[in-house]
Parts: structure tokens; sequence; C-alpha cells
């Protein structure tokens, strides 16, 4: 293949491929914010569960965040689409084939993938005020909550903030991997513009440029917040 | 030795040394003091340029150490510089610590580099520790490594940077001892410290700095007895008495 | 269950070989290696150009880092697939192609890998050695590599699981490893998706949980060493 001839980006910025990928992009930003909203207070409860002094629930959360940081979300996705929806019952999978069930898998997948190590993240996080922080607080006179609130958990937040933004960066550039199982997001309206147009680099130049801008988006966010919010250490 | 012609340093707005005009004689024993935020970690620093100067010279034996022609790293390999906080090699023995320089950097070989290191460990007391790594330590023995660290390399000029500022109290001992030995054989010491028994009783020359002046120069004797500035004169005292006169 | 093993089981191992190329699993850990071993030293380049002074090495690296990691990892596949072919002037495998594309994200994680490890070693260090008259040069060789390496090692890991992960893409392209034979297992049985995928979920679990509990072996053991008297001089 040679790419020969002029590169003519107007072809991909109009009439019907411009809407292929205007509705792949906003397919790709939804996937992101609602596997996002999702996956936040999910990880804020493993993590509690990880710190938690139960055993059980230590040892639960730990082979939660084990067994899916160890598998690659691509066999996430097929797991979900392709093996999960036949453990269902009838009426169930019904339903799911009729609501967009690509859509719907990939969700599940992102958001247990994602929420593995925003979980981690928060615990680490969580784990780095150091232990004499509490234990200044409960000298003054503070209560265990009230330590938590005032002088931990801000200390906590800081820390926090930074990886789970770029976790949230990953995931983003994760949702390009649902077009395996057929998701219409961005990177699967690219490649069906390009199967029609034959403009490759006009093609993924543009979807790349669509995800720099938003991955740039994200990047900014978190310096601003590193910036305004540093996490001194004592 | 040392020479400082007006020589300015600014930390943004802060001026960190303030026309400093100085020499430092071959032979010389130089004890730099002053409180906290003074300047004189700052000049000792610009000798081997760790510290760059804004305006003025330096002139180590009669060369502009600034000049553009300079080999920085050939004159660094001849002035020996000790950090408060030693800045031992955590990842080699004691002995590689001081191997590394003579054998990279003058091209010795390895027998001769680890007998002459041996030598140096010896006379600053730790060489029963030559195989052990720095974590292994206390920190009076990092603190002797790394002077005899930059003993090995033969260098004309020594600068210690506050010694025994970031040692215990029963250990400070150790260290002062091989300094007063390396300047009762005749090395040209600088060295910025608190410790005043041993400035009084080692060196030839007192500088005391404020604000990046240097505001006070002389033989201990005239320094203790009798300074000449009020600065000075309130340094000594509270060095002297920890708690303030009623 | 067993059946599946006996009928496909070295399939799944091996892929066609040797009827035609190697793939499957021992296909998804060569990939993974070569991509490592051809990327560490990428990043190792990029990280010493991104903490460079010189303007001309600084700014296109940072460039090359942030737009790398702002891009999905499957564009830069589909990039490699239609272009460098075109760019280098004549085709190129598949393998070959994802090699390609694993190398350039991968030398960018590497890159910050490194970059973070160099900037972790303390400043008294480099300017210990500088002081003691060691060049630039030396002082990175001698001084602040060996002591980076070791606060790299977990970081570099990690990154070599990641790898391992990500040849699982190469599935779309069509390559032959591991994902992409047990889609077109699951696409000859039909009735045991769970099963297959199953099986396929537990592969890169043991792969990827067996190598990170290996390297945190590892990691003990080089603490360890350490802190022992070593018993030759020097």
């Amino acid at each position: 293949m040679s790419i020969t001839g002029q590169f003519d980006f107007s072809v991909v910025t109009t009439g019907a491929y411009r809407s292929w990928l205007v509705s792949g992009l906003g397919l790709s930003l939804q996937l992101t914010a609602i596997s996002l909203a999702l996956s936040l207070p999910a990880a804020a409860t493993v993590a509690l569960m990880r710190l938690s002094g139960i055993r059980a629930l230590r040892g639960l959360g730990t082979v939660y965040v084990e067994a899916v940081r160890n598998v690659p979300l691509l066999v996430h996705m097929m797991f979900w689409y392709f093996a999960m929806p036949e453990l269902l019952p009838q009426s169930a999978r019904n339903w799911l084939y009729e609501h967009d069930a690509e859509s719907v898998c990939a969700v599940i997948a992102l958001t247990l993938y994602t929420c593995a190590y925003m979980a981690e993240d928060i615990r680490s996080g969580v784990r780095a005020v150091p232990v004499t922080q509490l234990e200044a607080a409960r000298a003054l006179g503070f209560g265990f909550l009230s330590s938590m609130r005032r002088v931990i958990l801000p200390q906590a937040l800081r820390i926090v903030v930074p990886p789970l933004v770029s976790q949230t960066l990953n995931l983003w550039k994760n949702t390009s991997i649902a077009t395996v199982i057929g998701t219409a997001e961005l990177m699967y309206q690219a490649q069906r513009v390009e199967t029609d147009s034959f403009r490759g680099v006009e093609t993924f130049g543009v979807a790349t440029l669509a995800y720099l801008s938003v991955s740039l988006m994200i990047t900014a966010f978190a310096t601003w917040f590193h910036h305004r919010f540093p996490a001194r250490s004592p | 030795m040392i020479e400082f012609r007006q020589v300015n340093k600014y930390y943004g707005d802060l001026r960190a040394l303030a026309d400093v005009s100085e020499t430092i004689a071959h032979g010389e024993v130089v004890v730099i003091c002053g409180p906290s935020g003074s300047g004189k970690s700052t000049l000792i620093r610009t000798i081997n340029r760790l510290e760059e100067i804004d305006s003025g010279q330096i002139l180590v034996d009669g060369i502009d150490i600034h000049a553009p022609d300079v080999r920085l790293d050939r004159l660094r390999s001849s002035i020996g510089f000790v950090f408060q906080q030693f800045n031992l090699f955590p990842h080699l023995s004691v002995l590689r610590n001081c191997t590394l320089a003579p054998i990279h950097l003058r091209g010795m070989r390895a027998a001769e580099a680890r007998d002459r290191a041996l030598a140096v460990l010896e006379r600053v007391g730790v060489a029963d520790k030559a195989n052990a790594l720095p974590s292994q330590l206390s920190g009076g023995q990092q603190q002797r490594v790394a002077i005899a660290r930059a003993l090995v390399m033969e260098p004309p000029l020594m600068l210690f940077d506050e010694p025994t500022s970031a040692l215990d109290p029963e250990m400070v001992g150790e260290v002062l001892r091989v300094i007063r030995d390396l300047a009762h054989h005749g090395m040209t010491l600088v060295c910025v410290t608190h410790e005043m028994g041993f400035a009084r009783e080692v060196a030839d020359r007192i500088l005391f700095m404020d604000q990046g002046f240097i505001l006070e120069r002389g033989s201990p004797r005239e320094f203790f007895v009798n300074p000449q500035h009020a600065r000075t004169r309130r340094f000594l005292a509270d060095i002297r008495s920890p708690f303030p006169s009623d | 269950m067993t059946e599946l093993i006996r009928n496909y089981g070295v399939y799944f191992l091996i892929g066609q070989f040797p009827h035609g190329p190697l793939g499957g699993l021992a296909l998804t850990m060569l990939l993974g290696v070569a991509a490592v071993l051809l990327a560490l030293p990428l990043g190792v380049l990029l990280a010493l150009a991104r903490i460079s002074r010189r303007r001309l090495l600084h700014w296109p690296a940072t460039a090359v880092v942030y737009v790398v990691r702002g891009t999905p990892a499957l564009m830069v596949i589909f990039w490699a697939y239609f272009f460098l072919p075109a760019l280098i002037g004549h085709k190129m495998g598949q393998v070959t192609t994802m090699l390609a594309a694993l190398v350039i994200f991968n030398g960018t994680y590497f890159a910050e890998v490194v970059r973070a490890g160099i900037q972790g070693v303390g400043r008294g260090q480099m300017e210990a050695a500088r002081a003691l008259g060691l060049s630039h040069a030396k002082t990175l060789r001698w001084i602040v590599f060996p002591q980076a390496l070791r606060n790299m090692l977990p970081s570099l890991v990690n990154q070599f699981v990641a790898t391992l992960k990500e040849t699982s893409l190469a599935s779309i392209i069509g390559l032959q490893e591991v994902s992409f034979i047990a889609s077109q297992v699951n696409s000859q049985v039909v009735v045991h998706p769970v099963a297959i995928y199953g099986a396929l979920a537990l592969t890169f679990f043991a792969l990827c949980f067996g190598l990170s509990r290996l390297a945190h072996v590892l990691e003990k053991r080089v603490a360890v060493q350490r802190l022992e008297l070593p018993q030759a001089d020097g």
C-alpha cells in the first residue's frame, strides 16, 4: 500500500463520514463517563475492603484486584460479551440483546477493570498519609472519625487524585478496545470510515487527534490540580 | 590559594552572597561560621562551582574558575569536598567508594588504588570496614569514609560543609579529630562549622558571615576575645548561653 | 472441558506450528519478551533526552512521549499496520508490525519509569560524584544508573506484565496469538464460550500473576544480598 497523492481531510470532516466519526466520539465519551461514575464508588468500596480489619473482606478484595489486573482488557470484553450472556436466563439475555448489548458489556468490562486499578491507588493514598498524622490529631483530642475527616482524608485526597486522573486517562484510551466486541465507538467508526473511503491517513489522523485532545484535557486537569493542591510532605 | 573578588549571588530577590572579597593562603585553616542563612554554605560551595555566582571572580591557585576554557572536572578532582550528609555511594563498598575516582579519573591500576585507599582509610581509622557497605556504618564512620574518599585524590585543598552537623553528639569528636590531624599536616582547609571549640583550637582564621556579608575576620584570639561587630557579639553570646539574659 | 483441551490444547499453546507460523501462547510470550528487550533501550534514550537540558533533545522527546501516551495502544497498532510498510518501503509481516507498535508504545512508558528512577536518586549523590571530579557521563554510569535501576525494578516488571497483556490486541490485526486462537476455537465449537474464554482468562492470569510473584521474590533477594557482608574485597 502506498501513500501517494494529496491528503484530503475534507473527505472525513464532512458528510456521512463526519457523522459516523462524531457519533463514535460521542459514544466513547459516554462509555468513559458512565464507567467512571460507576468505578469511583466501587473502587472506594474495594479499597476500604482491602484496608479493613476483617480478613475475609481483605481476601475478597485482594482476589478481585489480582484476578482483574492480570487479565487483558480485551479478554475481559470477550468474556462479558461472548461468554457471560450464556450464563444468563433467557429473559435476561433477550433484554440484553435488545438493549445495545455491545455497549452494556463494554461498560461492565471497563468498570470492573478500571475499578481494580483505582482501588489500588486509593488504598495506597490512604496508607501514604503517615500514621503520625493520626497520632497527632488524636493527641490533640480529636476522635477517630473527626481525625479522619479533618486531618487524614484531606491529605489522602491530594495524594489520591493524580493517580485517579491517570486511571481516567487510561479508561479513556481503553474505550477503544470495545471495538473488538462491535461497540460503535470512535475506533470502530474510524475503521468503518477507512474501509469505506480508503483514506487511512486522514481518518486515523482525525481520530488520533480526537483521542489526543481529550487526553490532553485530562492531563491538563491533573497538572492544574497538582499545582493548586500540592501534596506536601511533612 | 583561594581568592574571592566582589562575589555576589542571588536566589531570586534574596542576596545570598554580598560583595564577598577574601583571600585564603596556602596552608591556612579557615573556619567560616555564622547564623543560618548567612551564606556560609553557599560560599564554600562556590569554590568548586557546586553553586554558580552571579558576579565577581573566584580564583583557585591563580586560575579564574569561571574562565570558559576551565576544565571543571579536572579542577574538582583537585579539590576535596566533604558534605554534611556524607553522600557516600550506597551501592558500593567503603573501599570501592574510595577507589572509584583514582581508577576512573587518574587511570590508576586497581591494585595501586586499593593500597592507596586502604592507607588513607587506616589514617582516618576505618580500615577494618573496607569491605562493608555504607549502610552498615555509623554516622561518624561514614563521614570519616567520606573524608578518606576525598583524601585519596591527594587534593591540595579540602572543603568541609558542616561536616558534623548531621552527627549524633558522641560521634562529633572522632570526625573533628581527623580534620584536626589534616590541619596539623599543613593542608589548606576551609571548614563551615558550628563547632566553636574546634574553631578556637584549630583555625588560623575565623570568618563570621551574616546575611551574605563577611562581617568579621580575625585570628581565633581576636574573634573570641574582642569581636568588632555587635552582630558577632550577639552570635557568640547565643552560643555560650542558650537562654537569653532576662 | 477435557475434550476441548485434547482437541485444541496444542493449537492454543503453539498455534499452527509446525504447519504454519508460531502462534498461541508461545507467540504471546515471545512477542512480550522481544518487545521489552527492544523497548527498554529506547526508553533509556528517551528518558535521557527528557531530562537533558539541551532544547533540541528535550522538546521533541517530551512531545513524542505525550503524543504516544495520549493515544490508545490500538491506534498505535493501526498506525504501524497501515503506514509503517509505506514508510519503510516494503511489506512488513504481522509480527514485525506488532513488535514495532509495542516497542514504540512501551518505549515511552519505560522512558517515564527510567526518568522517575533517575530523578529518584538523591541530588546529593550527583553532587558528591561531581565534587570528586567525575564527568556527567561517568556519574550517570557508575553512580546514578546502578541506584536508579534498583529503584525501577518493580516498575519495570509491571511494565513487562502490561506488555504481555497488550499482545492480546494483536488479534485485531489477525495475528494468531492466544486470544485470536480462543476466538477461532469458539467460532468452531460455539457451545462452550464460558469454558473457552474462561480458559483464556486463566492462562493470562497464571502468566501475569506468576511473573509478578517472581519479581516480588527477586526484589526481596536483591535487597537481602545488599545487606549481607560481601566476602571478596572491592
